[in-house]
């Protein structure tokens, strides 16, 4: 599918987003004590980009502890987000969630996740209630190469193959789980090898390449809606930070590996590759990238601005409907 | 004697006993090249190898499973769990599995292993990162669960779950890692699994808890010294086997008893200690018995407004005794 020039900068706009998003959030959750567990996706952008260009709000994906660029690519608010991060009640998860708790139906975001590989079947069981009521939807579940060494990869996949499930498993390899390299944890070549033990294409693209990213997704998504079933798609990326911030990445990796990933950056590539094409100028992404930084200044005010929760809303939602008062008993709580 | 921290009583526990048995050996998610999320296993790799400190992918039904097949061949596993909130795909091969094991076979095969799990809330690490997972396991018979509070008692305890022939489930709350510091001895010691500890004298209330806890109730106890409330902490250390005789007797003396757990309150390690004690010495009672416990909630909010509403507190702790002292 060729992209318009509309496409193209929206698609620089989506990972300029996720850029600002985490150089700017990350430090700002840390200077207001909020979380050590807080995961960056600087280097990965084009990945999710890629992908949800692809897709529609009533697409599903299922997302990772490491999933503000997949919030961001698939349409979630970036100021919800910061107020999430900042664990206020203006956040799409009235702060009860954080970093990895973030869903939004409304976008089909089904969830960043904490547990690894927790989101996989989640994304499959989408991609079965699209077939049962076969209204053409397809589910994308994002994950890592630590999550591929999960049994419950291997199930989801084989559940999606047999069933022919509209559904993409999306692996963002980004050479490390934690601190364990993917040669280490991975037993073949490619986690996209995996793909021939389920009887499904296996596609290895470039991750830092947006382009690369968005033709395979494209080629993916279609054969999910035609019905023919389940792709794995493996992205080859880089995560410019440590796991956390409180992750010294230095010490499983070098600084000389750092730069040859940041060398080829996914928005300076984007740059190179679309600027002397001639349709778009340095100076339209350029305000791109300043628009997005303004969101971020606007997004930590709305955060820092927004209430905390309030005490008693410790209890709501546990269930859809039950006495309150039933799960207060015996406690000596001060709400 | 040496002030150290909870986190490097654990190293020193593991580092000697696997200098002491070749049988011992560490699985986990990065424990090797990192030395661990919280460094428990820190420069373990250069002393004994890859071999024996073993880097695992994630994968932690595999992880727990192959630990429970090496002890069955006679090792002496330690698979750690990253944060006891990734325990849940292993379930079957902890409770399924490595609890049954002894029981089902007559004895014939033991499971000589250790399963580390940093816990709790408090550090503002939300849903995934913050869990207390003992009641679970507390409720499990076939497995003994060990969850102390002090270096001191973390070294011996875990000396001994080490050299235990059955599977014990070896809880590190992870505020206590660096946050508490204590004595801990240069030479070997080992503390017996199933004793608990008088870790205050007090005459009026009795006061149970463990793991983090145990600090607030220390605190609290203080609070309730100034307005003339002599408060008895008890540290249970272990919570299976349950040391029910220091509790009953203790009770038996002060008349009256409060539980606290950041645990879930529901069927918790404070409800089996309540029916304990309403069973065992009832005519004792002077009055309620007082539990301050985490609510039931499913884990850990995010917001800090939520945890801070979540978790026992002194302050919670010595509205509850104070409750308690009026009777």
């Amino acid at each position: 599918m060729e992209l318009d020039r509309h496409g193209l900068l929206s698609l620089y706009k989506t990972m300029t987003t996720i850029r600002h998003f985490e150089e700017r959030g990350i430090p700002e959750t840390g200077q207001r004590g909020m979380s050590a567990s807080v995961h960056s996706s600087a280097g990965q952008e084009a990945v999710p980009t890629g992908m949800c260009a692809n897709l529609s709000d009533d697409d599903y994906i299922g997302s990772t502890h490491r999933g503000h660029g997949h919030c961001i690519a698939k349409g979630v608010d970036p100021k919800l987000m910061m107020a999430e991060l900042f664990g206020r009640a203006t956040g799409p998860n009235k702060g009860k969630g954080g970093s990895m708790h973030i869903s939004d139906m409304s976008k089909g975001m089904l969830g960043t996740n904490g547990v690894v590989g927790a989101s996989i079947p989640l994304a499959v069981g989408a991609a079965l209630t699209a077939k049962v009521k076969k209204n053409g939807k397809v589910a994308v579940a994002f994950f890592g190469d630590g999550a591929s060494s999960q049994g419950v990869l291997h199930e989801s996949m084989n559940l999606a193959s047999i069933w022919k499930l509209p559904v993409i498993f999306l692996c963002e390899n980004n050479g490390y789980a934690m601190s364990t390299p993917s040669e280490y944890g991975v037993s073949t070549t490619h986690v996209s090898d995996r793909a021939q033990g389920y009887d499904m294409p296996g596609i290895n693209v470039d991750g830092m390449d947006v382009f690369a990213v968005y033709d395979a997704s494209a080629q993916a998504v279609a054969r999910a809606r035609a019905g023919e079933g389940p792709t794995l798609i493996e992205a080859q990326t880089y995560r410019y930070y440590g796991h956390t911030v409180f992750d010294n990445p230095l010490t499983y990796r070098s600084q000389e590996e750092e730069d040859h990933w940041r060398a080829r950056d996914p928005l300076k590539q984007f740059r190179d590759v679309v600027i002397p094409q001639g349709d778009i100028t340095a100076e339209e992404l350029d305000r791109l990238d300043a628009e997005a930084e303004a969101l971020m200044e606007e997004a930590v005010k709305f955060a820092d601005e927004s209430p905390l929760p309030a005490p008693v809303e410790l209890y709501d939602d546990v269930y859809v409907d039950y006495p309150v008062d039933m799960m207060k008993r015996g406690v000596n709580m001060s709400v | 004697m040496t002030v150290k921290s909870v986190i490097e009583a654990v190293r020193e526990a593991i580092t000697e006993e696997m200098r002491r048995d070749t049988k011992v050996f560490v699985i986990g998610e990065d424990v090797g090249v990192r030395g661990g999320v919280f460094l428990a296993t820190q420069g373990l790799m250069e002393e004994f190898g890859s071999e024996r400190i073993i880097d695992a992918p994630l994968a932690e039904a595999s992880i727990m499973g192959i630990a429970l097949g090496a002890a069955f061949r006679g090792m002496r596993p330690i698979p750690e769990v990253q944060f006891s909130d990734f325990v849940w795909p292993s379930v079957n091969q902890l409770i399924g599995e490595a609890a049954r094991t002894c029981y089902g076979t007559n004895g014939a095969v033991q499971v000589p292993m250790v399963i580390r799990m940093p816990y709790g809330g408090g550090i503002r690490g939300g849903l995934f990162h913050s869990q207390n997972v003992e009641t679970h396991f507390f409720h499990t018979p076939g497995l003994k669960v060990v969850a102390p509070s002090t270096p001191y008692d973390a070294k011996g305890l875990l000396k001994s779950a080490i050299r235990d022939n059955n599977p014990v489930v070896f809880l590190e709350h992870k505020k206590t890692y660096r946050l508490v510091r204590g004595e801990v001895p240069e030479e070997d010691y080992t503390l017996p699994i199933g004793k608990a500890d008088v870790k205050r004298k007090g005459a009026n209330i009795t006061l149970v808890s463990y793991g983090l806890t145990l600090h607030y109730c220390l605190e609290a106890a203080e609070t309730m010294a100034a307005e003339g409330v002599d408060v008895e902490v008890v540290d249970l250390r272990t919570l299976t086997p349950l040391d029910t005789d220091t509790v009953l007797n203790s009770v038996k003396k002060t008349g009256k008893l409060a539980i606290v757990h950041e645990d879930n309150i529901t069927g918790g390690v404070g409800a089996e200690i309540a029916a304990i004690v309403a069973d065992r010495a009832f005519e004792y009672l002077d009055g309620p018995i007082v539990r301050v416990c985490g609510p039931d909630v499913p884990t850990m909010p995010f917001a800090q407004t939520l945890e801070d509403a979540y978790m026992p507190t002194a302050d919670k702790i010595s509205d509850g005794l104070r409750k308690l002292a009026a009777y």
